[in-house]
């Protein structure tokens, strides 16, 4: 059984994302999510660098890892070339692999992003599409996007779109065999196994909380204590 | 000719851009939330600029917003990039442009791994085969797409028939560039300007006649941060970031703003709505938001394109009082018709920011 830094290690992100790091603080200094929570990459990184197993498993199941927009500012940064950013990347991996991430309340958002996003994806072909971003979930949208929404076919045809229809142009739709393809890559690729281990372990946690998936779904994508601000 | 002093150091921050025949790869967000700016793009490219540019409508998502979420790994990333890779060689061209800032550093991003581990490329070959039968070429150039309209900007310029300059005053307009993160943080020599000197953007409005504002907060995030805007709990890291830029930009007085990300375009937009609402501050002059375009939106604009037949009805942000200032005729009854002339009803006002009725 490998150890978890030993698994870090072969991580391609984790590879090209660690290097030495000296403890500046330079990709603290330029990071939003450091900015608005208690989130302190240089911190984080620091804790990866000692090679404690106990500290790295502590990290898979906490709120630390879940804070970072993936920006990659920090890259830009580093003097000397690590990217803070990937490092996360490896993490948040290692602890979906480990279902370490059922633990922290940012973590259990995997489950929505799942539901949410790998669905379009497998279902659609696209990440998002306008039906996904129903006004009721995104009010921040505000009363534009409701005319849009509420008007969606005739609008998007006035803006030459081709929605939901066969052949090219703007959200067309996958053809069969297209969308055939994106599901064999995702079966060899491990992407299948990946989510469905997402999925499994969300469900279990659910279980343990007494409440139905649909319940936790909707606690983890609307949920926050409030105890995440720096 | 040698250069020397700046202008060396400047050629150190272009790219090479390929001139003509593009295979171009759309983009999952700007459909979504500007469906016009992919129509206008293109009809730009074909019809004004006489250039080829293929599409194929079995590409699909390259799942960057996935995989940045953490729940796409990276080898399926890079295996659905890879068939994309492959609609380009069947296509028969060698020159990518993809529409979606995410895409564009995740191209950049898998191109830079296979260049550091050929196994991985030679993996992600087998894959590609084992699920569906394709083989590929790596482009020869990546690119974009506001790097080819930053290339032709002069072209451009000279088909132009609006400047941004105020009509009334002669006065240059004042745009706010924005650049997404992922267009050169991660990879600066893969971006005009690195990621320092952002250029593809100012040196639009630049040779359009404008005025580019440098402001503290230029190179900041828009604040999308992928799970940190699409699960609700946590959009206040997003809101929060686009705030801090409206509070730096605001004291420069700008007249628009521009973003080559889908994305950022679209926060930047809907977040000075929802500023609005939530502590009753504008951003622009007289109580209007700060209008914002893509890229396109811009180019197609100075290029004397209906407003609404490219999408500006459907921002937040009252696009008017901008096009009042540039002088471009618009006729405000069709700005809520369908494509047969019927009225399609009109969005609900907000309760501070103003909008054109």
């Amino acid at each position: 059984m490998s150890t978890l830094l030993e698994r870090l290690k072969k991580n391609i992100h984790f590879e090209e994302g660690m290097n030495s790091c000296m403890n500046c603080g330079v990709c603290t200094a330029i990071c939003p999510a450091a900015e608005f929570y208690d989130y302190d990459p240089r911190r984080l990184v620091d804790a990866v660098q000692r090679e404690n197993e106990e500290s790295i498993r502590e990290l898979l199941r906490s709120e630390q890892i879940w804070y970072c927009g993936e920006c990659m500012s920090c890259k830009t940064r580093c003097p000397r070339g690590n990217t803070p950013g990937l490092v996360v990347m490896a993490l948040r991996q290692l602890s979906q692999e480990e279902g370490c991430f059922t633990e922290s309340e940012k973590g259990r958002q995997q489950y929505a992003l799942k539901r949410v996003i790998a669905h379009n994806i497998l279902e659609r072909g696209y990440c998002i599409t306008p039906d996904l971003v129903k006004p009721e979930m995104h009010p921040e949208q505000g009363p534009v996007w409701e005319w849009v929404y509420a008007h969606m076919d005739e609008l998007y045809e006035r803006m030459h779109a081709n929605l939901k229809q066969a052949g090219p142009g703007v959200l067309r739709q996958i053809d069969d065999d297209s969308m055939q393809e994106l599901h064999r890559i995702f079966e060899v690729t491990g992407g299948m196994e990946y989510m469905e281990r997402i999925e499994q372990c969300s469900v279990k946690k659910a279980e343990e909380l007494g409440t139905t998936p649909e319940e936790y779904f909707i606690s983890v994508y609307t949920e926050n204590n409030g105890r995440h601000g720096n | 000719m040698e250069l020397t002093g700046k202008e060396r150091i400047w050629q150190e921050y272009q790219k090479e851009i390929a001139g003509d025949n593009y295979f171009y790869a759309r983009s999952c967000i700007r459909q979504t939330f500007f469906p016009g700016s992919e129509w206008a793009y293109l009809d730009i490219l074909r019809n004004k600029l006489d250039k080829r540019v293929t599409e194929d409508p079995k590409h699909t998502t390259c799942t960057g917003i996935g995989y940045h979420t953490d729940v796409v790994p990276a080898e399926t990333t890079m295996t659905v990039v890879a068939r994309h890779f492959a609609l380009m060689t069947e296509a028969g061209c060698e020159n990518i442009t993809p529409s979606c800032i995410t895409s564009f550093g995740l191209y950049t991003e898998i191109l830079d791994t296979w260049e550091h581990h050929p196994e991985i490329e030679e993996k992600i070959r087998e894959f590609l085969w084992k699920a569906t039968k394709r083989e590929f070429k790596k482009p020869a150039n990546l690119a974009h797409t506001s790097d080819i309209i930053y290339k032709f900007r002069n072209e451009i310029a000279a088909l132009a028939p609006h400047r941004l300059r105020d009509v009334h005053t002669g006065r240059p307009l004042r745009g706010v560039d924005h650049i997404g993160c992922h267009y050169a943080k991660m990879f600066p020599a893969k971006g005009i300007g690195g990621a320092e000197f952002p250029a593809v953007l100012s040196g639009l409005i630049q040779a359009w006649g404008g005025e580019s504002v440098d402001y503290p907060e230029r190179r900041h995030c828009c604040g999308f941060g992928f799970r940190n805007y699409l699960v609700m709990a946590n959009r206040g890291f997003s809101v929060a970031n686009s705030k801090k830029k409206f509070e730096s930009m605001q004291a420069y007085e700008p007249d628009f703003i521009v973003a080559n990300c889908p994305g950022c375009a679209m926060f930047l937009d809907k977040w000075q709505y929802t500023l609005s609402e939530m502590e009753g501050v504008t951003y622009g002059q007289h109580g209007f938001g700060i209008p914002v375009f893509t890229y396109e939106e811009l180019t197609a604009l100075v290029l004397g394109y209906d407003p609404w037949e490219i999408g500006l009805q459907m921002h937040q942000v009252a696009v008017e009082p901008f096009l009042d200032k540039i002088g471009i005729a618009y006729d405000p009854e069709a700005k809520y018709l369908n494509s047969r002339g019927e009225s399609m009803g009109r969005p609900a006002c907000p309760t501070y920011m103003k909008v054109i009725k």
